[in-house]
């Protein structure tokens, strides 16, 4: 008798123990819905559009006419040769979404793919031998979305670039400089070009030349 | 260059273990200290709207209890969110509901701290579920990972039989830990140009006269607790290589570390519950030095190349730098890779899927063993696991019962390890061997060969190890997919959760024993060659043979 009866009281505790657990988990639950998931993120924001507008809003770039022309982020495409060009993006740099074909390093659609680059390098850069083609401006990038490419891929344009827009060199190895930075503190990430900056001072210059 | 790059980010990490271990220690220890100034206010302010008065300690059962109801009835509230987004306030792109399979796939995830995504922020969530769903349940998450490693060190170090009370840790490490440290992440995110913003996607024509629509939204708070939590599902499809969520050298240090410093912290939080310091100093050894190892393995695969690249005959100086961002190059990629799936993230800032062979298979063994750091307390966990085995096996070497820090082992224990060590690859590579038995799981593979067998295999091993990375060219929404990885992240969490905390609570119960003349000492330099070698042995025992067909074949009959 006495053992029903201990067993009776342990599950009636165990029932009364998991009700009150629930309710606890559940109010718990709802204010840490309300702390992280709206007043935290709206803390944020508010603070963020206070403090840094410009990077809050996505570094938004314009030109000379004060219109915004895109990001510094993000970067474009660009079909006509006598810009620089970047990086190969499979999303053509919509950025509405972002990513790659994620070609396995043994895809043979990644042999085809860059083998298609190069004919179309020397197709655009006939002055220009293969072996001079940096490794960045023949791979997809990552986002789809890269916005640098190194150093010696700008200098490799120049020639095309300097044909096609009527720039001089001179001149274009000094927008390069200009557009480009350095590792971040002198100590992380890599030098690196931006196309977009470069391409607007490109694009400036031409319109100065031509009025 | 690049050396310096990566020691300062790894110098950084060893600088910051003593001061965050001992802030960690001072918040759970329960002794009353100058935190409670400060964060006391507020959290008494919590218990005071929810009404929770009855503070007193947990059993391991009652605790883990405890954390298993609370993370339910946030999947319940979460996937009801995911389900009606498109009635719901703070959608300025007027994303629709989501299907319920990968609704169900989603709110597992990232309960689960796996944060494994098929779907893509930025075309299937709205603004409100970002914040209210996504960001919400990588702060529950994380602290109730934090929470569960907390009791496992108390019951560890500990004598008694209660581990703490689940819901005061909880609010605890939101409030003391979690909250403040996102917020000024967030804050130096934002300054090195990370987006904030409720504004919808901007539209703008191009330098070419092209249009282009660019995603944003409220992208750093997100990011921040990302990484502090060691959540990694991002905000964009892909990830931190996304130049919003990434946009410099600087930003991507400053991820590294959020996601690393609290892995790397608890074994000296460990430590102070000890009262030996040594042996948190021997387990965080072990575990730097497999990291080493690994690095340098990716690190030189990727600075190679690909063979067939490099036979092209362009200047491939670079490295590899397929599916990888030119202002990290090769040293920021690697490192990021490789502290990524230490830490247990699954944020990625390049494309795992387009890692060399032998690159590749470091992000994979790393989940495999699923030890080296790890998240908050998960690797931690996993690695005193195998501390225990590792004393036994000597043990028996000897012939002598086993003890660890002044407890006997016995079979209790033994199974309970037992169980969660074979649990880990029993969800890999049986769902792994399934997927490959049917057309549902084949029709996924989107890269021939060899290679094949690693992205099926990299999805599950992510899954059960708690990641999130994947080799993401594998088409993954489906509801096949959707299913078989949502089970094993859920087993993959909750199983060696439970066990590990049965061993504890079972320890606790304990009478100590003496330190003799004839005690295998677990605080000096021949453990630490003893934790490695256990590790290693149990994980090339169990993997070995896979690996031997996906990353390793593909390396062979490359180039």
């Amino acid at each position: 008798m006495n053992h029903i009866q201990t067993q009776d009281t342990k599950s009636a505790s165990l029932t009364a123990s998991f009700g009150t657990t629930f309710w606890a988990a559940l109010r718990f639950s709802l204010i840490l819905i309300v702390i992280c998931g709206v007043l935290y993120p709206l803390a944020s924001t508010g603070l963020a559009q206070l403090l840094f507008p410009h990077q809050a809003n996505g570094s938004q770039l314009k030109n000379s006419e004060g219109i915004v022309i895109g990001s510094e982020l993000i970067g474009q495409s660009y079909t006509d040769p006598h810009w620089f060009q970047g990086r190969v993006s499979s999303i053509e740099y919509n950025a509405e979404g972002s990513g790659s074909n994620n070609y396995a390093p043994s895809n043979p659609e990644l042999m085809k793919r860059m083998q298609a680059s190069l004919n179309d390098w020397s197709k655009n850069n006939p002055d220009i031998p293969v072996n001079l083609v940096p490794i960045d401006l023949i791979t997809n990038s990552g986002s789809g979305l890269d916005p640098h490419i190194t150093n010696k891929a700008a200098e490799v344009q120049i020639s095309r670039v300097s044909k096609l827009s009527g720039v001089s060199e001179e001149k274009l190895r000094n927008l390069i400089k200009e557009a480009s930075q350095g590792r971040d503190l002198g100590i992380f990430g890599e030098p690196r070009v931006n196309v977009l900056k470069l391409n607007l001072a490109l694009q400036k210059e031409m319109a100065g030349m031509s009025r | 260059m690049d050396l310096v790059q990566m020691l300062v980010v790894i110098g950084v990490i060893i600088v910051l273990v003593k001061p965050l271990g001992t802030y960690l220690y001072h918040v759970f220890s329960g002794e009353s200290n100058r935190t409670d100034n400060i964060f006391g206010g507020f959290e008494r302010l919590i218990y005071k709207l929810v009404g929770f008065k009855r503070r007193e300690g947990m059993s391991w059962k009652k605790y883990a209890f405890s954390m298993i109801v609370t993370n339910a009835v946030l999947v319940g509230v979460s996937y009801l969110i995911l389900r009606i987004q498109q009635f719901l306030p703070l959608n300025p792109n007027g994303m629709g509901n989501m299907e319920s399979s990968l609704s169900f796939n989603t709110v597992i995830s990232f309960m689960t701290n796996t944060n494994l995504q098929h779907y893509s922020g930025e075309s299937a969530l709205s603004y409100f579920s970002q914040m209210a769903v996504i960001t919400m349940m990588m702060f529950t998450s994380a602290a109730s990972g934090l929470c569960v490693a907390i009791s496992f060190i108390r019951g560890l170090t500990q004598r008694g039989q209660t581990i703490g009370n689940f819901f005061e840790d909880f609010i605890k490490a939101h409030v003391r830990v979690f909250l403040p440290a996102a917020l000024l992440v967030t804050l130096i995110l934002v300054a090195l140009q990370v987006p904030q913003t409720l504004d919808p996607t901007l539209t703008v024509h191009t330098l070419d006269g092209a249009l282009q629509r660019i995603s944003m939204g409220p992208v750093a708070s997100l990011e921040s607790i990302k990484h502090l939590g060691t959540n990694g599902g991002g905000f964009f499809g892909v990830n931190s290589a996304h130049p919003f969520e990434n946009p410099n050298g600087l930003s991507n240090a400053v991820e590294m570390w959020s996601m690393w410093m609290m892995g790397a912290a608890l074994p000296y939080t460990f430590g102070l519950f000890a009262k030996n310091k040594k042996q948190g100093w021997v387990i965080f050894s072990a575990m730097m030095i497999l990291f080493l190892v690994f690095l340098s393995t990716v690190y030189f695969s990727e600075k190679a190349g690909n063979p067939a690249i490099n036979a092209l005959g362009i200047d491939a100086a670079q490295g590899s730098m397929e599916g990888k961002e030119v202002r990290f190059g090769i040293a920021g990629s690697t490192l990021f890779t490789t502290v990524t799936t230490a830490a247990t993230t699954g944020s990625v800032n390049n494309m795992h899927d387009t890692l060399t062979p032998l690159g590749g298979m470091v992000p994979l063994v790393q989940m495999m063993l699923n030890v080296v750091f790890g998240g908050k307390g998960v690797g931690l966990m996993n690695m005193m696991m195998y501390a225990i085995l590792g004393v036994f096996i000597c043990g028996l070497m000897v012939g002598r019962t086993p003890e660890f820090l002044g407890r006997k082992i016995e079979a209790k224990e033994m199974k309970l390890i037992a169980i969660a060590i074979l649990a880990h690859p029993f969800i890999i590579l049986v769902p792994t061997a399934i997927s490959f038995m049917t057309d549902l799981g084949q029709s996924a593979i989107t890269n021939p060969g060899f290679h094949g067998l690693s992205q099926v295999l990299y999805e599950y091993t992510s899954s059960a190890a708690n990641n999130g990375s994947g080799f993401e060219g594998l088409a993954d929404n489906t509801p096949f997919w959707n299913i078989t990885t949502g089970l094993v992240m859920l087993f993959g969490r909750y199983v060696s959760i439970i066990a590990l905390l049965g061993v504890a609570g079972s320890l606790m119960s304990k009478e100590p024993i003496p330190e003799t003349i004839g005690t295998l000492r677990t605080d000096n330099r021949l453990f630490v060659g003893i934790l490695i070698g256990t590790v290693l042995l149990i994980g090339a025992l169990t993997f070995l043979p896979v690996i031997a067909m996906g990353p390793v074949a593909e390396f062979l009959t490359l180039g």
